[in-house]
């Protein structure tokens, strides 16, 4: 574009400050990047479509509490259930508190439930048959460098054994591999055979923690749900039947509204970055009104100088904008591998860019307009005597 | 030529210095305590009064900031930009603090707290009733008036109520107390109704747990596993255990399920010392599978990971906005400086030296900045301080909380809004001060 | 007529507040194609104001001016701005040139408005240059230009879209003597050799003898016009 090269030439008439408002605008969009992330995490970013077909079964009361197996078949006799499945969480610990990974005790069949997920069938074969069997995610394998056939020791630190130690040998069967980059996060988790975890453990024998259901159909999804439900109502252990998307974000909420606290801060960062970008903008406009008036006698029009103006305002923050968001992306990768957080994808992910931009584009137009309009406004013959 | 190279390297030298400084500068900000700002202000006032750089210094920095209101713009960037650093994190900060505070309250070295061991939290925790018994007899633990040990053993299970604010249901923890609970926290006082009777299905409930919940009013009934029980009163503690429900620990076993078994025990130490030898006691019992800590220790590490992790993000946040700011308040002061070029040459030229004009530049980028830093400060005491919020706690269940804006954080906000001045004060004075005198006044 | 510009009862008033302030009262001139005229006049009598008028650049609250049979009085802001751009060249005293574009860059900017490609605009440019004598210095910023060849790029850049009309003002007012000969050298040769018809104000009546004629101005009237014979 030919006039690009006015709006930049403009951005470098004072190479100084431009580069400051530049790196202000990145330091805002740094921030928006891993706030946004946060945000999505905590709002189930994690739905996909494989999980509208899967409901999550728990104790009404609270999840912590657990279930008796003997609902296994009753819920499998529900229309509309093609499979189901159950869960313990364990909390082990891999030799140091520090290397949290969730880790589960499950049946047989829980990887079904997760079509998404790749494990091949000799490994699935393999974990349902080794009764100290366990599959871990491949960025958990990574991590810790695990190979198949490798003797896991967990800490238990929720269930003691009948036999009252507390460590738990798993034998590493298989490793599974999730291939949509959103989920990946999913890799970080280890499970092992449930039969082993009820035989070993010294009380609460024949319970889960809860039931994953697959329906045939995710249009009856609410129908199967209140199905179950019904199965124990008015009993001791009364459930409540959800998609694993409610549930994900029924859990998340109990931490307390995330998405306000991120709003408010992002609100506070981007009210601060307005002043400040918009005082440089009208500061940049008052030092050229002269050379804006020789424009428009050579016969620029006043919306053309008005465009102009708001082109510059727009590239300044889509300039630090996007640098702000990569460096958001490099941060979250750094966190991911040295801390172990995974948090949702920020550069890769389109909604993201999407909403980053939009924001940038508005900033800067909010920003540029006010100077604009004077630019607009300005009188040739004014500007030229020095008035 | 030689005197070519040697200019380059005293100017990198300079650089060097110019950065050595500041990072001086910061360490020293960052060490200071809160009491320390009116000690440091008075030797600086007597310099600008008394010495003659300092009268210099001091009438510059009046002319500088007379000329503010013709900078209205800038000036605000600086203002408003650390008022926003500022107040983000404080308030960040605060949220962490009352988290902390809140569980801390409940906790003291004479109180130890028995879980199962192995078992982090009481969720985990599974206790006999033989193991009560053996772990109240101890000589250590305190005796009551009547000879009895001051030791309750506790039920801690769950109840889910819909949160005020959202509507949805959230986990409230319910504690099965037996009659010593109430001599362990002393702290504890009914405000509406009365105590639960015990053997019956009564409960009262925490004034922030009446507070987050609909559904627990005093006269209300719950249906806690399927029957009903009664809410007979409000309590109020100070501490965790506002967030909790309480009733009679040998009506909520039997409730749930868990016969006369126990999450946790209580018991009250002989003294403060005690704690050691209690600890060796049942440690050597061969019966005993337990983990003991004084309810401080508990309470602390309860709250550790969360608290952790809102300071560490309050800290990052912080540190991000405030690059923002800075480079804000370069801006500004830059341009400050350039539109006062020939103001400044005019005082060079009558005598001035470089530096009054570097101490006038830094003091008025430190006022603008401790006026943001006040004005960043206040709005977070004010929208914030008391504010209540709950979250997650170690049980699954919500622990309710207020936000604590402490002087000693303001004290933090405002160290932060100097260190920012001192930076982007810096080095704008530093050029002000190298602005050759014939450039200024000839006002390019 | 044939005249290039003609102005028939012109006057401007600016109202300041309730105060009225007629700086030009009914002006009648014509100025033929390939004149060369300067207008001068004491400081306030309203000489910038009448160029302004036949540059376009402002509009007269009375009368009428024609430039190129085109009554440019009856024009609204926009049509004025698309009509300067083809038509008329400006130069100033001072800030013509925008400080971060290249002395070629800043001669194509009235060529921006136009549909030529990227490489014809650059001819132009350098073609205009080369008229001024400063196509070496096509890549200088205006800062590493003496305030003489500031003043030729800026003439380089009103001729660059080949307009009619070339409309300065004071343009030596800011030079040294040896620059400002050169400019005028410069303009003379430019209406002499390629026909353009200049309008030029000054109150140095050594660069009004590079003119063919003067004007007077004196509060707002035409005084008196003092013909030159023709260099």
């Amino acid at each position: 574009m030919k006039y690009l090269q006015l709006v930049l030439a403009a951005l470098q008439r004072h190479k100084a400050r431009t580069l400051f408002t530049l790196l202000s605008v990145a330091a805002a969009f740094l921030l928006f990047g891993l706030l946004d992330s946060v945000r999505g995490a905590f709002s189930g970013a994690g739905s996909t479509v494989a999980g509208l077909n899967r409901l999550v079964t728990v104790s009404r009361i609270s999840f912590t509490l657990q279930l008796p197996k003997s609902l296994l078949e009753r819920i499998r006799a529900v229309p509309g259930v093609a499979d189901v499945t159950y869960a313990n969480w364990f909390g082990g610990i891999y030799q140091d508190q520090k290397n949290f990974f969730p880790n589960q005790a499950v049946a047989g069949n829980f990887i079904d439930a997760y079509p998404e997920w790749k494990l091949s069938a000799a490994e699935r074969e393999a974990f349902r048959n080794t009764r100290t069997g366990a599959i871990a995610g491949a960025l958990l394998a990574n991590k810790f460098h695990w190979k198949l056939g490798d003797k896991i020791p967990l800490q238990g630190t929720i269930f003691p054994q009948k036999n009252g130690s507390n460590t738990w040998t798993l034998d590493l069967v298989g490793i599974y591999r999730i291939a949509d980059p959103q989920q990946r996060g999913q890799e970080n988790a280890l499970f092992f055979n449930w039969d082993y975890f009820d035989e070993a453990r010294a009380f609460g024998n024949g319970n889960v923690g809860w039931y994953v259901v697959r329906v045939a159909d995710a249009k009856n999804a609410d129908r199967v749900a209140q199905a179950i439900d019904a199965l124990s109502a008015d009993s001791d252990h009364e459930t409540k039947t959800q998609s694993e998307h409610a549930f994900q974000l029924a859990f998340v909420s109990q931490f307390g509204d995330i998405g306000l606290i991120v709003g408010a801060i992002m609100a506070a960062v981007f009210f601060t970055l307005i002043l400040l970008t918009g005082n440089t903008m009208a500061q940049a406009v008052r030092e050229r009104i002269p050379e804006l008036a020789i424009l428009k006698t050579i016969g620029f029009t006043s919306s053309s100088v008005l465009g102009l103006l708001l082109a510059e305002a727009v590239l300044l923050l889509l300039l630090g904008g996007i640098v702000g968001v990569l460096v958001a992306g490099v941060v979250a990768n750094g966190l991911q591998l040295s801390m172990g957080i995974t948090l949702p994808p920020i550069v890769s992910s389109v909604a993201v860019w999407l909403r980053a931009l939009g924001l940038m584009i508005v900033i800067g137009i909010i920003v540029g307009a006010m100077p604009a309009y004077r630019g607009l406004r300005l009188r040739v013959v004014d500007a030229l005597a020095g008035r | 030529m030689a005197s070519g190279r040697g200019n380059r390297w005293r100017r990198l030298l300079g650089w060097l210095g110019v950065w050595a400084l500041v990072f001086c500068g910061l360490l020293v900000l960052a060490m200071l305590p809160g009491w320390s700002l009116p000690v440091l202000l008075l030797p600086l006032a007597l310099w600008l009064l008394l010495t003659r750089t300092g009268r210099q210094a001091w009438s510059a920095t009046q002319v500088g900031i007379a000329t503010i209101p013709q900078r209205l713009g800038s000036s605000s960037v600086v203002v408003v930009g650390i008022a926003g650093v500022v107040g983000v994190l404080v308030a960040l900060l605060a949220m962490a603090a009352g988290f902390a505070a809140t569980l801390k309250q409940g906790g003291n070295d004479e109180t130890a707290i028995v879980l199962r061991a192995g078992a982090q939290t009481e969720l985990n925790s599974v206790i006999s009733s033989e193991t009560v018994t053996l772990v109240s007899q101890q000589p250590q633990v305190q005796r009551g008036r009547d000879g009895l040990p001051i030791a309750s053993g506790e039920l801690v299970v769950v109840a889910a109520l819909p949160k005020r604010t959202t509507g949805l249901d959230a986990n409230v923890e319910v504690r099965g107390v037996s009659e010593r609970a109430w001599e362990l926290r002393p702290g504890i006082r009914m405000i509406t109704g009365r105590r639960f009777t015990p053997g019956l299905r009564e409960l009262i409930v925490g004034k922030r747990a009446r507070e987050q919940f609909s559904g627990v009013d005093v006269g209300s009934t719950l249906k806690l596993n399927g029957q009903p029980w009664q809410v007979v009163g409000e309590f109020e503690a100070n501490d965790a255990n506002d967030s909790d429900l309480w009733a009679d620990f040998g009506v909520v076993g039997p409730t749930y399920r868990r016969g006369n078994s126990a999450t946790s025990v209580t018991v009250k130490l002989t003294d403060a010392h005690a704690f050691e030898t209690y600890a060796a006691a049942l440690a050597a019992d061969p019966r005993l599978k337990v983990d003991v800590r004084t309810t401080r220790a508990y309470y602390t590490e309860q709250s550790a990971s969360l608290t952790r992790l809102i300071t560490a993000l309050g800290n990052a946040i912080g540190v991000i906005m405030a690059i923002g700011a800075v480079f804000g308040a370069l801006n500004s002061m830059y341009a400050a400086v350039a539109t006062r070029t020939r103001e400044i040459a005019t005082l060079r030229a009558l005598g001035f030296r470089s530096t009054p004009v570097v101490v006038s530049v830094m003091l008025e980028t430190m006022l603008l900045a401790l006026l943001g830093g006040m004005l960043g400060a206040a709005v977070a005491w004010l929208l914030f301080d008391q504010y209540t919020a709950s979250t997650l706690g170690a049980n699954f269940t919500q622990i309710v909380f207020a936000f604590r804006v402490t002087p000693e954080l303001l004290w933090r906000g405002l160290k932060w809004a100097l260190a920012m001045g001192l930076i982007g004060g810096l080095f704008p004075a530093l050029r002000a001060a190298r602005m050759s005198v014939t450039d200024g006044l000839r006002e390019l | 007529m044939n005249s290039l510009v003609q102005t028939e009862n012109l006057s401007k008033t600016y109202t300041r507040g309730t105060q009225h302030v007629e700086v030009l009262h009914s002006i009648n001139l014509a100025i033929e194609e390939g004149d060369f005229v300067a207008l001068m006049g004491p400081s306030g009598s309203g000489k910038t104001t009448l160029l302004n008028l036949i540059g376009g650049l402002d509009a007269p609250t009375g009368g009428s001016i024609s430039v190129g049979g085109e009554r440019i009085d009856q024009y609204s802001e926009n049509a004025l701005a698309k009509w300067r751009s083809g038509h008329v060249g400006f130069v100033f005293q001072f800030y013509n040139l925008l400080s971060t574009l290249s002395a070629r860059k800043n001669v194509e900017l009235p060529l921006l408005l136009t549909r030529l490609t990227g490489a014809e605009r650059r001819e132009r440019a350098d073609i205009a240059l080369q008229l001024v004598g400063l196509a070496e210095r096509a890549v200088h910023k205006p800062a590493e230009l003496s305030g003489g060849q500031q003043q030729r790029v800026a003439i380089a850049r009103a001729i660059v879209s080949d307009p009619t009309l070339l409309v300065c003002d004071e343009p030596t007012g800011d030079l040294d003597r040896q620059s400002a000969a050169e400019v005028l050298t410069l303009l003379q040769q430019l209406n002499r050799d390629h026909g353009k018809t200049i309008i030029m104000v000054t109150h140095d009546p050594k660069a009004a003898e590079f003119a063919h004629r003067i004007l007077n101005l004196d509060k707002g009237t035409l005084v008196d016009v003092a013909e030159r014979p023709a260099a």
